[in-house]
């Protein structure tokens, strides 16, 4: 055979197999929007669930997704960010900062259900916090925690050498230098890497499966020691544990739980792009 | 002052592994000191009977996860060639986000396709009388794992110099040839960190398998295994955690099934690492 055919016949079986990857990208999301826009309504996003949740919105589940992830947000966001100054301004290349390395990479590799028993082990139980918001939003900040710093180190590692150096010609501290001009600079790759590290601490299920998640509690949480529902449990149980559960239910909680993470992606890939080319270096 | 604490935090990162093997360890090895290790590693997973044989679901989670890169690694590898040597502009500029997409699917989302859709279609296809088995979790988590794998491998085609590409084509070879011959061998310890940086992620992996693999505790030794239910260690911690008393027996086996389970992605992740470190220290490629 040609070798010129060979090549085209080639081209297209990549092109086919790079179709078998993307099409069912395509017909997951598709459904879910298309069977789960249905279910969508002013009461479905805001009322409580009623009769064991075959009935009623899902109210109570997106609370605790938001407070779960602002939880996290707010523990892990410092830690991360300033784990990510240290190692790219502060740390020279020593064994510990190798170790240091070396740690984040494979925190990152750790399995969500270990986490899960991590936070089990040292929140609930250990620190006796039982399984409340407060538990499970340091266990999902601790797996987010190796997501965030290792993409604001790339972002801070991307600034140019010639800014700090000229900052500190000018007579600035390194900490003034790092505070007013590398940071600035590396701001939209960190908010990227935020965001990236944030959508996934709000789906994730098998880390707040024994630290925080309620099977079926139809009140908004009250204080950081109470239990509550989150979506992506709530999605689990409705799909695996409820017999009779209607499917609209099941697909608009879903596409909720979709909406809210896909959102956050989006948003995510706007910032990087708009920056990027708003960059001056 | 603030210096300092960033220092704090930075080191702390390595207090945080130690910190969660430790408290594994607390809750894990009493189980290695009230079960036997012949008990641990039989072939029995029955908890409400004492029976905790760990090897069912240790296999049950080998079997789903090499099933898995299987399938992942020729569609991974494909998917990065095309992306980075074939597509033109707009095929990229669709398939790129397309894949950032996939990567930002929940887990629980992907299970509760699988389960609705996934399986029915499954169990018709190949007449099993489930749709819930290790073949449909592998293919969940094929999927789930292609993201990391093709943005691996296409980091490792990118490495390869283009004087690597210019050569092959100046000796007469076609683009097809070249990719095939020079390129992709050129990149190949790259593609091995991506097989394993997709084992690491298949075996962690719990919602979705825990809700599609039917859970089944048997040992998957007869050649069906594929298309039968199976029960991987994510699943049974996932499963039953929440339902045994703190400090019971069962409970501390399930921290050691954890403890196996942080082992192996450490161990798979440091190889992968050290694949990374390697080349960047020769500064180069292969």
């Amino acid at each position: 055979m040609n070798r010129q055919v060979v090549q085209r016949l080639g081209f297209a079986l990549l092109g086919a197999v790079a179709l078998i990857v993307v099409i069912p990208i395509v017909l997951v999301i598709g459904i879910i929007v298309v069977r789960g826009a249905g279910a969508i309504s002013w009461g479905f996003l805001t009322e409580m669930p009623r009769d064991g949740m075959t009935a009623g919105g899902i109210l109570p589940a997106i609370v605790g997704t938001l407070v779960l992830t602002f939880g996290t947000a707010i523990v892990a966001i410092p830690m991360g960010v300033g784990g990510a100054i240290y190692l790219s301004e502060y740390a020279r290349d020593t064994w510990l900062t190798r170790a240091v390395r070396l740690a984040i990479i494979n925190l990152a590799g750790v399995p969500s259900v270990v986490y899960g028993l991590f936070g089990l082990g040292l929140f609930v139980l250990f620190l006796q916090f039982g399984t409340s918001i407060l538990a499970g939003s340091l266990t999902l900040s601790i797996m987010t925690l190796p997501v965030i710093i290792s993409a604001a180190e790339e972002a801070l590692r991307a600034v140019p050498t010639e800014f700090r150096t000229v900052s500190a010609s000018l007579g600035g501290t390194k900490w003034q230098g790092i505070q007013r001009i590398v940071l600035p600079q590396a701001f939209p790759g960190i908010i990227t890497g935020v965001l990236l590290g944030l959508l996934r601490a709000a789906g994730e299920t098998a880390p707040i499966l024994f630290t925080v998640a309620a099977f079926y509690l139809p009140y908004l949480p009250h204080s950081p020691f109470d239990q509550t529902m989150a979506l992506p449990y709530h999605l689990f149980v409705i799909s695996t544990q409820v017999p009779g559960m209607p499917d609209e239910i099941k697909y608009g909680t879903a596409l909720v739980l979709l909406v809210l993470v896909l959102s956050m992606n989006l948003v995510a890939t706007l910032i990087r792009g708009y920056f990027r080319r708003r960059r001056e270096w | 002052m603030i210096e300092a604490l960033i220092r704090v935090i930075g080191v702390s990162s390595i207090g945080l592994v130690l910190l969660i093997f430790a408290f594994l360890l607390r809750e894990g090895v009493p189980a290695f000191l009230t079960t036997p290790l012949r008990g641990l590693f039989g072939t029995r997973w029955y908890p409400t009977f004492g029976f905790f044989g760990t090897l069912p679901l240790i296999l049950g989670s080998i079997l789903v996860t090499l099933t898995a890169v299987a399938i992942a690694l020729p569609l991974g590898v494909a998917t990065a060639v095309f992306v980075r040597e074939v597509a033109p502009n707009w095929a990229r500029e669709v398939l790129k986000p397309m894949i950032e997409v996939l990567a930002g699917i929940p887990s629980v989302v992907l299970g509760f396709f699988g389960i609705t859709i996934l399986a029915p279609l499954v169990r018709e296809g190949l007449g099993t009388p489930t749709g819930l088995t290790a073949f449909t979790g592998s293919l969940l988590l094929a999927y789930m794992a292609l993201p990391t794998m093709i943005s691996v491998a296409e980091d490792a085609l990118d490495a390869v110099p283009r004087s690597y590409r210019d050569a092959g084509l100046a000796m007469g070879a076609t683009q097809w040839q070249t990719i095939w011959r020079v390129v992709v061998p050129a990149a190949r310890s790259g593609i091995v960190t991506a097989v394993m940086l997709g084992i690491g992620r298949a075996i962690g992996e719990t919602m979705a398998v825990m809700m599609v693999t039917g859970n089944a505790a048997r040992m998957p030794i007869t050649l069906n295994s594929l298309f039968m239910p199976v029960r991987t260690m994510t699943a049974t911690i996932a499963a039953e955690m929440g339902e045994v008393a703190h400090g019971s027996a069962h409970y501390h086996v399930l921290f050691a099934v954890g403890i196996l389970l942080f082992v192996f992605t450490f161990l798979i992740n440091l190889a992968a690492a050290s694949t990374i470190f390697q080349k960047r220290r020769r500064g180069g490629l292969r």
